[in-house]
């Protein structure tokens, strides 16, 4: 398979045979009564990792970070920091600090209280509280808001001073809960990228925890994609996009095609795959399904071209009418039925301000796409 | 309010002039109610109660002097007031009794009310941190004594005080004491009986503070290096300090006036003033110096509360 690497150049510890792995999952299970939160989950993240646990809600995701907070043991299996068994370590004793989704500021503290509170329980000196939270301040740019009360602030400028707060100790590791929850969509926007920066600054190993899609594949180095409490992939951003190894993941992330069929033929580099309605496609990204057995194919609406007249050089070229156009702007999607019924989503990036051959409602159209476009899913 | 006035009345448009009025006056009664209550039970029987802490006593119906009235027209009714003055004050002043038993009453509310903190705390953390589920069961078991008269539940305590009763006859039995204690007519039973009495007042309002507070802020100070305990008093207390503090003057301020507790439990000797008000109203008949005992009790007592008030206002406009 073609590189599907990390955002960050030189920054890929995990296809590093020899890395040591910073935090460790060891087939921990936690069970709340009859349900199972987390089941026999094991996980790697590496030292200075930007690492994403997505899912949606009750996939287990914020058990797995309560766990290595400390606020939940594991009912069975072992979490390893650095080497050392968490198993019986108290919150307030381990080198983890967490950013709240509610980000739990005390009500009752200033700004630089907050901020100030988990230094002044490590026995930080004075004036070596007092230049760190200076120095906090400076980072999430909020010095003028030193002797406010969380109430008297903004839900934007609450989020740094948990922001703050939590890397003051300097931890070892940062779990973030939802961080960017409850920010309205713009702000959340600038504040991915701040985290990012802020990551890389202070050079800190960072977990966090969300739902949204757009957030994890902005921020991660990696992702593990959660469901009923297992991994069901962890990967780059890229690889999760273009090679997800299930159903599952393509459905979660983004938008996708599917289309259900049987392996034709498998030949070294090649898979002709027959769709259910007879259809014939070629795939050519490394799939080693067996001849005969049941597939899915999966390609991304972007990768799909839309045109009037069948494409001379295509490979795959399948022919239908035009159901639905949706003109974005940035973009003009298109649903596509095909003469056997099914529909498919097909997106165009608008490169130029007027289109030469538009294609509306009704009109026969062709989707075609390259050989190695889509992916065959075995599960 | 607005909103029953807008559906009371059309759109101010259309909406005639009679109508708006009628709005206006609904709006206005609305407000009016409670400060007529205040008006005639609490304003009206303190001008009273003040008018006879002014009167001499006399032998007579009722039994003080002068009876303000109209009968002998109005320069009669001003001739009474002329008569009024302060002599029942100067007397509470002279005599040492009133100045000790206020003393002693307040020190005795003082005690009681830490006391029933320090017991109505634990009870109320507990309440708040139980399962939801449980939780109206536990109110449910605060509030149940009241179900029963007050005075029964104090008698009871005789009971269970008394040399014979039944907490001597339980420590005797299992042979932890060899003599029967001496706490009936004792200080020791009038804060049992407070504490006892007024527990609820206490566990309510710290309750309702401490089930409110977000859990997630002991866990955020946990994971930031604080232990459980430091925790506790870090972040818990302070927080749940309104409540502390509603609590306390729930208890205090009646503690300090207990009649019922000194008389049934502490004995003929315990000088509290409560006691010597009823003293002086039944047993001396007289009323103008017990109203003067009644109104300066009321001034000690409110005085330092609406200072406090005011203090908690601005401190909670501060940041809460």
């Amino acid at each position: 398979m073609k590189s599907l690497g990390s955002i960050r150049r030189d920054f890929s510890p995990w296809n590093d045979p020899n890395a040591k792995p910073y935090i460790q999952f060891d087939k921990v299970t936690k069970k709340f009564g009859d349900f199972t939160a987390v089941n026999n989950l094991s996980l790697t993240i590496f030292e200075r990792e930007f690492f994403a646990l997505l899912g949606a809600s009750g996939c287990g995701k914020s058990t797995l970070l309560r766990m290595l907070a400390g606020f939940e043991e594991p009912s069975a299996g072992r979490i390893l920091l650095d080497g050392q068994d968490l198993r019986g370590i108290p919150p307030y004793k381990r080198p983890v600090n967490m950013m709240f989704q509610s980000y739990a500021l005390f009500p009752h503290m200033t700004v630089e209280k907050n901020i100030a509170f988990g230094l002044k329980q490590e026995g930080m000196p004075g004036p070596d509280v007092e230049k760190r939270v200076a120095e906090m301040l400076k980072l999430v740019k909020l010095e003028q808001f030193a002797k406010r009360k969380p109430h008297q602030l903004s839900g934007g400028q609450r989020q740094r001073v948990a922001l703050a707060r939590s890397v003051a100790k300097r931890p070892k590791v940062l779990l973030l809960d939802e961080p960017l929850g409850a920010l309205d969509k713009k702000l959340r926007e600038e504040t991915q990228f701040e985290l990012m920066d802020l990551q890389q600054e202070l050079g800190l190993t960072f977990v966090v925890v969300t739902h949204d899609q757009e957030e994890a594949m902005t921020m991660a180095d990696r992702i593990a994609i959660m469901d009923k409490g297992e991994v069901m992939q962890v990967a780059t951003p890229a690889e999760i996009y273009e090679a997800p190894a299930s159903r599952f993941v393509a459905h979660f992330v983004g938008n996708v095609n599917m289309f259900e069929g049987k392996v034709a033929e498998h030949m070294t580099s090649t898979t002709r795959i027959t769709g259910a309605t007879g259809a014939q496609i070629v795939v050519d990204n490394g799939s080693n399904a067996a001849a005969g057995s049941d597939i899915i194919f999966a390609i991304r609406p972007e990768k799909i071209k839309v045109s009037s007249k069948k494409p001379a050089d295509a490979v795959n070229a399948l022919e239908g009418e035009v159901y639905d156009v949706a003109y974005l702007g940035d973009m003009t999607v298109y649903h596509i039925k095909l003469d056997d019924g099914q529909i498919v989503r097909a997106s165009a990036l608008n490169a130029s301000r007027i289109t030469e051959d538009p294609l509306t409602w009704n009109d026969r159209a062709w989707v075609s796409f390259r050989p190695d476009a889509g992916v065959v899913l075995t599960r | 309010m607005t909103d029953i006035a807008a559906t009371a009345a059309p759109s101010t448009e259309t909406a005639t002039l009679p109508a708006r009025l009628a709005t206006g006056f609904v709006n206005r009664l609305v407000i009016i109610v409670p400060y007529l209550w205040l008006l005639f039970f609490f304003l009206v029987p303190f001008i009273i109660v003040f008018k006879i802490s002014l009167s001499q006593t006399a032998i007579s119906m009722p039994p003080y002097t002068p009876v303000l009235g109209f009968k002998d027209g109005v320069s009669g009714f001003f001739a009474g007031v002329r008569d009024l003055n302060f002599d029942n004050y100067t007397w509470l002043t002279q005599d040492a009794l009133y100045f000790n038993a206020y003393v002693t009453s307040l020190v005795i509310a003082g005690i009681s009310t830490i006391l029933t903190l320090i017991v109505g705390y634990p009870i109320a953390y507990g309440m708040a941190r139980a399962p939801a589920t449980i939780r109206p069961t536990l109110l449910m078991l605060v509030i149940l004594p009241f179900w029963t008269s007050f005075l029964i539940r104090v008698y009871a305590w005789i009971g269970i005080l008394k040399p014979e009763g039944l907490l001597n006859q339980v420590l005797l039995a299992t042979g932890l004491i060899s003599q029967p204690l001496v706490i009936l007519n004792t200080y020791t039973a009038i804060f049992i009986g407070i504490v006892y009495s007024y527990l609820p007042f206490m566990v309510l309002p710290l309750y309702s503070s401490l089930e409110k507070m977000d859990y997630s802020l002991i866990e955020a100070a946990q994971d930031l290096g604080c232990p459980p305990t430091g925790a506790f008093w870090k972040i818990t207390f302070p927080l749940s300090l309104p409540g502390v503090v509603a609590g306390c003057l729930l208890v205090f301020i009646p503690a300090v006036g207990e009649f019922v507790i000194p008389d049934l439990l502490g004995g003929s000797q315990t000088l509290m003033i409560g006691k010597t008000l009823w003293n002086e109203f039944f047993s001396n008949r007289d009323w103008p110096v017990s109203s003067a005992v009644a109104v300066i009790l009321l001034l000690v007592l409110t005085i330092p509360i609406m200072f406090f008030q005011q203090a908690q206002a601005k401190a909670q406009e501060q940041g809460r």
